[in-house]
């Protein structure tokens, strides 16, 4: 559905994506991770016609990004990262205004957004700009949707907005891709990316792997432990004097230490930093998360600067 | 036409639900009328001054009441003695005093010549100027008045006759700028500010990815203030015409037609910012900086063209309200027709062509 390849875009002398090649298929839920800056918008922006690339090639259903572009728009949905309707305007002229655009009107394609429009149409005749957050981007994706994209484009749809209305959202996600809507996502939230059929890590304009969150899971090839203490900072200065040591995070309370396979066992790391003097702490093996993958590759894939 | 009519309706909600907007759209047009209409006149009415007469003879009564039931001036102080003179400027009671030397009428009809001195206050040198000019009209007039029946007298009699503005009245002068100026601020600097808004917000993201044209686009952001800009120039026309008897005397079709081209022309130079800057207090500083001033001050609205120094009368050449202002001059005030500003016409048309070309070449169907 979605066909990229070599994909490169400079702005100036920085390099916004680089040779990037990535296959999204029909009805498929697929998920951009990476931190702001990854390149995650400006690929979304090419392949929703805004902006050209430099060199390579995207086809979306066929058409070619560049040349087709006015067939492109037709047939995608789009919702920028940022909040991107009319304040001034309220609920519902927003998503008349929208439908009209496209050619179409809100009765038509109802069904579509029924689910997630239902939840704002008590509000309909209050501004837009006067929504909450989770409102906001529920109000944005019936817009998106209104048309009956068979490809929709979401930047960063979650961010900023609540945990309740974050888990809501991802459901709306699953229920449109079971109606056979191909969604290409976004999300700097690691946990978001357990959510999608297949994701792609995108770290400083590269890919730096595309999987199923599952074989990425699996695929990470080296030890990774949980290590619980009462002081963090001083505990990672120590662990960074680890033997074999690749690398180590703090995840909220915990400490998330990767070391290379088959060199220690959690009584080997307990014994080094009671020889440090660190003693009330606990040491685990862990299940790696998306995040652990993520940093993984990241180390791998240095910058050379 | 559907997408058309949407995004006209959804622009008229963002005009009608901005509060701002809606002041600089009717607001400013009726405040400018005003100010130019009833406060920043140079016309000289009911101006304070006051009267010393050493002699109180017939004629000099006579050329008293002459000053004040001129609707000039009015009496405001009647001083004792010279040294009140200057208090009576300082605290601004008075702008003029005029002083009848003593045995007025006895000189005046023995030696053939008296004196009155008019001292004025000149820290408003234009109004002093005008003051004096009015005063002394009077006093020459009224001489002839008396003497010129019943005894020949020597000299030139200057006759000077105002074409076009018998009085000298100043609506005449500013209702064909004003209507220039509200119309660069209404078409150019609001459809710059409207369009600059979208890519602020964002919203132009949506309408790019959108299976809008971008002439729909454009089109939409500029027809509402067409309209609007219409009803404004004709408010303009009548107010000057009901309330401040501003003459049509050329053919109302062809200035009204000249408004639209006008309007156009405007509406293009406003397009043509918003493809350069992105964001509405730049599209504001644009407007008001690059448009508005000089459209006021270099256009002949209120300094005529002709006695600014020569690199500013350059200038003003490239100005599109200098070349406006002078058809509405002709049209209104002389009764021209397009024999006389056809060459302003094709000017005006020439700097529209300019403007659009340059702004579609430069409209962006992508963000960048």
């Amino acid at each position: 559905m979605i066909e990229v390849k070599d994909l490169h875009k400079k702005y100036g002398d920085v390099i916004a994506i680089e040779k990037i090649t990535l296959s999204v298929k029909k009805g498929e839920l697929f998920g951009l991770i990476g931190p702001d800056g990854a390149g995650k918008t400006t690929l979304m922006r090419i392949l929703m016609s805004l902006l050209l690339p430099d060199t390579g090639s995207a086809i979306m259903n066929g058409l070619n990004v560049v040349t087709d572009y006015k067939k492109v728009r037709l047939i995608t949905g789009y919702m920028p990262g940022r909040f991107s309707l009319y304040p001034d305007l309220t609920v519902e002229e927003n998503l008349k205004f929208f439908a009209t655009v496209f050619g179409t009107t809100i009765e038509e394609n109802y069904h579509l957004i029924k689910d997630i429009y239902q939840q704002i149409e008590p509000f309909k005749t209050r501004r837009a700009g006067k929504l909450s957050g989770g409102m906001k981007q529920k109000l944005a994706l019936s817009c998106a949707l209104i048309h009956k994209p068979e490809i929709l484009i979401l930047d960063e749809p979650t961010t900023g907005v609540d945990a309740v209305s974050r888990k809501e959202f991802w459901e709306m996600l699953k229920r449109l891709k079971e109606m056979g809507i191909t969604i290409l996502v976004s999300t700097p939230y690691m946990d978001e990316a357990s959510l999608c059929d297949r994701i792609a890590l995108i770290q400083q304009g590269r890919l730096m792997d595309v999987a199923t969150p599952h074989t990425m899971i699996n695929s990470f090839a080296e030890d990774l432990w949980a290590v619980r203490t009462p002081k963090i900072y001083d505990t990672s200065k120590f662990l960074e004097l680890l033997p074999s040591i690749l690398s180590v995070n703090s995840f909220g309370q915990v400490l998330h230490l990767v070391t290379k396979k088959g060199v220690h066992t959690s009584d080997s790391i307990q014994q080094f930093l009671s020889s440090q003097g660190e003693l009330e702490i606990a040491v685990e093996p862990a299940v790696a998360t998306i995040e652990d993958v993520f940093i993984l590759l990241m180390n791998h894939h240095k910058p050379k600067q | 036409m559907n997408r058309f009519l949407a995004f006209l309706r959804k622009e008229f909600l963002h005009i009608f639900r901005d509060p701002r907007t809606l002041v600089i759209l009717f607001g400013i047009p009726i405040a400018q009328l005003l100010l130019f209409g009833f406060v920043l006149t140079n016309e000289v009415r009911n101006v304070n001054i006051a009267i010393v007469d050493h002699s109180k003879d017939h004629l000099s009564i006579r050329l008293t009441d002459r000053i004040l039931s001129s609707g000039f001036f009015k009496l405001a102080a009647i001083p004792s003695s010279e040294s009140d003179y200057e208090g009576l400027f300082r605290s601004s009671k008075v702008k003029e005093i005029i002083v009848f030397e003593p045995n007025f009428a006895d000189k005046l009809m023995k030696e053939g010549k008296a004196g009155i001195q008019v001292i004025a206050d000149a820290s408003e040198p234009n109004a002093a100027q005008l003051i004096v000019n009015y005063t002394t009209a009077i006093a020459n007039n009224f001489m002839r008045d008396e003497f010129v029946k019943d005894q020949k007298q020597p000299g030139i009699n200057i006759k000077v006759r105002m074409l076009f503005n018998e009085n000298m009245r100043d609506a005449y002068n500013f209702i064909p700028g004003l209507i220039a100026v509200i119309l660069m601020l209404v078409s150019a600097m609001m459809t710059a500010i409207t369009i600059t808004r979208e890519k602020e917000s964002g919203t132009m993201e949506i309408l790019l990815a959108s299976p809008l044209k971008p002439i729909q686009i454009i089109l939409g952001k500029v027809v509402p203030y067409m309209i609007l800009s219409i009803v404004n120039a004709l408010v303009v026309l009548l107010l000057g015409y009901f309330v401040f008897s501003v003459p049509i005397i050329g053919s109302l079709a062809l200035l009204l037609g000249e408004i639209l081209l006008f309007i156009f022309l405007a509406l293009s130079l406003g397009i043509l910012i918003s493809t350069f800057v992105n964001n509405q207090v730049t599209a504001l500083a644009m407007s008001g900086f690059v448009l508005m001033l000089p459209s006021i001050l270099l256009s002949g609205f209120i300094f005529p063209v002709k006695n600014m120094p020569v690199p500013l009368q350059i200038i003003s050449n490239l100005i599109p309200p200098r070349w406006f202002i002078e058809i509405n001059r002709t049209v209104m005030l002389k009764g021209g027709g397009l024999a006389e500003i056809w060459p302003n016409t094709l000017i005006l048309l020439g700097m529209s062509a300019i403007f659009i070309i340059i702004s579609i070449r430069k409209f962006k169907i992508r963000l960048q």
